[in-house]
């Protein structure tokens, strides 16, 4: 571990990703250290579970790991890391049940940008994630990352490997079926 | 609220009532856990499947080499091969 943190403090990030690429365990632990937060963070973001987070970034960069020699060092690494997190958050919402919303404890474990409204009843939140969670997961991460993470269209392209287009397709069809979700619940926003 | 150019008209309602529901995730939120010797862990147990794979002593690989061999060059005899299988 010494040695890898040696390695980012002297290497700069081109060094690296080129040393990654042929292979060196040292520069992968580094990108390890320098991406596992901003990595988390974004699987989180999708999946709302921190316990999950922890074991779909192990699982990234393990597919990281694996997939190095394919790695382009000219599209950088966070982009690239962020799109195999949102595959590996992707394969983990499909083998979910659909109707299976965010876990209970999520309100209170995941640390929010800011306070929940108290003007939302907890029976509206629970109405709300249930929708959410009965969404296709294509069109949830979207409406997540899009509409309550409020992450730009192309960012989310990218790690979706789709088209900004299709991005706001999806959105704009997750918002549909939440909206006629939510009004069949006699909840209209 | 940032201005990303996500917003659709006639949507704000309900994305307001979603933002309101379920916070945003915080920027500076990172694993409760040390995660590295679980990768590590993850890393040597791969690292022993390919070890167990390249384990196949050589002459197995002869014999399958050999009969993908004479599957290629005599078609006809891939049905008995799958018989005596």
């Amino acid at each position: 571990m010494v040695a890898a943190a040696e390695i980012v403090r002297e290497a700069g990030e081109g060094h690296l990703l080129l040393a990654f690429r042929a292979g060196d365990e040292e520069a992968f632990e580094a990108l390890f250290w320098r991406y596992q937060r901003e990595v988390y963070g974004w699987i989180l973001r999708i999946v709302r579970d921190c316990g999950v987070a922890e074991d779909l970034t192990i699982e990234t960069f393990f597919r990281i790991h694996r997939a190095h020699a394919r790695f382009e060092p000219e599209r950088g690494f966070g982009p690239w890391a962020r799109r195999i997190a949102t595959h590996a958050a992707l394969d983990w919402l499909r083998r979910q049940r659909p109707e299976q919303g965010m876990p209970d404890e999520f309100f209170a474990s995941v640390p929010g940008r800011g306070e929940a409204d108290p003007l939302v009843t907890t029976e509206i939140r629970r109405e709300v994630d249930s929708a959410l969670g009965r969404l296709p997961p294509k069109l949830r991460v979207a409406a997540v990352l899009a509409v309550i993470e409020e992450r730009p269209h192309k960012e989310i392209a990218d790690a979706l490997g789709v088209t900004v287009a299709a991005v706001k397709l999806r959105v704009f069809r997750a918002m549909r079926k939440l909206r006629s979700e939510l009004e069949q619940k006699g909840i209209t926003p | 609220m940032k201005a990303t150019g996500n917003r659709e008209q006639g949507t704000e309602g309900l994305a307001a009532l979603l933002r309101a529901a379920v916070p945003p995730v915080s920027e500076d939120t990172q694993p409760k856990r040390d995660l590295w010797p679980q990768m590590q862990a993850r890393l040597h147990e791969d690292g022993g499947n390919a070890a167990r794979l390249k384990a196949v002593p050589w002459f197995d690989w002869a014999l399958a080499g050999g009969v993908a061999l004479v599957a290629v060059a005599f078609p006809a005899v891939v049905p008995v091969l799958l018989y005596y299988l």
